[in-house]
């Protein structure tokens, strides 16, 4: 769990309830013989700059590059993507996922939102929490689209996508009592 | 492909989008800024968001006077200059100015004892908006009173403007430690507790089950370097409002970075020594005695 900022409690404490074990990481020294790492929500600028400077960004995006299975929810969806459409120019990414991303597209707080979200493979709806949401553009084929939120304009922008074993999220499942993305992720490593 | 709308099943300003938004701000730093180069500087320097105001507290102090919500033009010069959310502060009861602020899409407004109160007896209704609140409180029977009325986030008031963190540690201990001990008393003391603390009983009972107030508590008033930072970090504050602390000191961009290192590595004192090295001088302090008006004894 990369815990610099943000909310890493709630994806810790979800994780866990699954039998996961959780371990927090903020420099280089927490990063050897992870599974797995997620990305939570926070300030995409902030983290990427407290990635930087703990000199954690480079063995992350090593580790990362060899196929550590990654989950990014909203700032760990930008910080997972091959772009970011309006991002500050020194704000780096990890590139593991072929999409490009643009920061805060429904637009500001007062615009967050939530919605049942129909997604691919399950049954039920799921609660989808959007804050300050990013939205994603696909840009290889071989990202699979598995939600996607329709704006007001009909135009439609995806909100949950998947390439090979990284998993990105516009919103938030750590915000609510529903695991079955995190049981999803655990099930896919 | 599956498929949602945004449209008729969506919802803004539910309780969790309001209280999800102060989440996503915990372990940062949110910072007071009176311009839009000095919002750059905040945002550059790693800033989780900014506080949008016309004077810092320091400034208020000061200069005396009625202190009032932003000029919107301002607020919007900041809103436009970065990308990180953007809070502006409205005056304690003043829902006109509340109002205003979620008009121009402000990210959070801080109802703060900082202005000059406009209503001696009401609290703004904070249910009644879309945009989030915060509030400050120096104990835990003020803290919920703000959360009865809407607010999605508690910040300890500190004594803004001073560059003494005495008061802040203060308001955080007292919270905290009457949370510590509410988790300890049984049923029949809960009634006890809500009375003395004349907050709502159901809440109380939330905090004895829980252990924690039910949104964020983050810590304002009187941080000026990263080892304050540290310390109210580890008394439990959540992240950390950093007002005059910042521009008021001798050399700001170095130190607001410094400060956002320490609140992310608040445990880690070789990593805060190492920070804290060569930043200049802090703003000059005012000790809390001295003070003629004290600004955490607005609001009630």
């Amino acid at each position: 769990m990369l815990a610099l900022q943000g909310a890493s409690r709630e994806h810790t404490t979800a994780f866990e309830k699954l039998g996961a074990n959780v371990r927090q990481v903020r420099q280089p020294q927490d990063l050897p013989d992870l599974d797995a790492i997620v990305i939570p929500g926070g300030e995409s600028t902030t983290i990427s700059m407290l990635l930087e400077s703990s000199n954690t960004f480079d063995p992350l995006a090593e580790l990362l590059a060899n196929g550590l299975p990654a989950l990014g929810t909203c700032a760990g969806m930008i910080l997972l993507a091959k772009e970011v459409l309006d991002g500050r120019p020194d704000q780096r990414c990890f590139g593991q996922i072929d999409i490009a991303v643009r920061r805060n597209a429904f637009g500001r707080q007062v615009a967050s939102f939530e919605t049942d979200l129909d997604i691919e493979n399950l049954d039920d709806p799921f609660p989808g929490v959007f804050i300050r949401a990013p939205g994603a553009l696909a840009l290889e084929p071989s990202v699979e689209v598995l939600a996607s939120v329709k704006f007001d304009s009909g135009e439609e922008t995806p909100v949950f996508c998947r390439q090979e074993n990284v998993l990105v999220t516009s919103f938030h499942p750590e915000l609510t009592d529903d695991l079955r993305l995190h049981q999803f992720f655990l099930e896919h490593l | 492909m599956a498929d949602s709308k945004s449209g008729s099943d969506s919802k803004v300003g539910t309780v969790r989008v309001k209280r999800g938004l102060a989440d996503m701000l915990r372990g940062g730093v949110i910072m007071d800024v009176v311009t839009p180069v000095e919002a750059k500087i905040a945002e550059d320097a790693g800033a989780v968001a900014v506080m949008a105001l016309e004077r810092v507290p320091a400034d208020i102090r000061r200069d005396g006077g009625v202190a009032r919500m932003s000029d919107p033009a301002m607020v919007e010069g900041i809103q436009e200059a970065v990308t990180i959310p953007v809070m502006a502060k409205a005056r304690i009861g003043h829902f006109a100015e509340a109002q205003i602020l979620e008009s121009l899409g402000v990210d959070y407004v801080d109802e703060s004892e900082v202005l000059t109160p406009a209503d001696e007896a009401h609290h703004i209704d904070k249910w009644a908006f879309t945009v989030p609140f915060v509030c400050g409180a120096t104990n835990l029977g003020e803290a919920l009173r703000r959360i009865s009325e809407g607010a999605c986030m508690i910040r300890s008031k500190g004594e803004a403007g001073t560059g003494n963190i005495v008061e802040a540690v203060r308001h955080l201990r007292s919270i905290l430690g009457d949370i510590r001990k509410i988790t300890q008393a049984d049923q029949a003391e809960l009634f006890d507790w809500a009375k003395q603390l004349q907050a709502p009983l159901g809440l109380v009972q939330e905090v004895a089950e829980t252990g924690c107030l039910p949104v964020p508590m983050f810590c304002a008033g009187g941080i000026a370097t990263p080892a304050d930072a540290s310390l109210v970090m580890q008394l439990g504050a959540e992240a950390v409002f950093v007002g005059s602390g910042i521009f008021k000191s001798e050399d700001p961009a170095p130190r607001a970075k410094a400060i956002v290192e320490a609140t992310t590595h608040f445990r880690d004192p070789a990593m805060v020594a190492k920070v804290s090295r060569g930043l200049g001088d802090a703003m000059p302090g005012l000790e809390i005695g001295e003070l003629e008006t004290k600004l955490a004894e607005r609001g009630w």
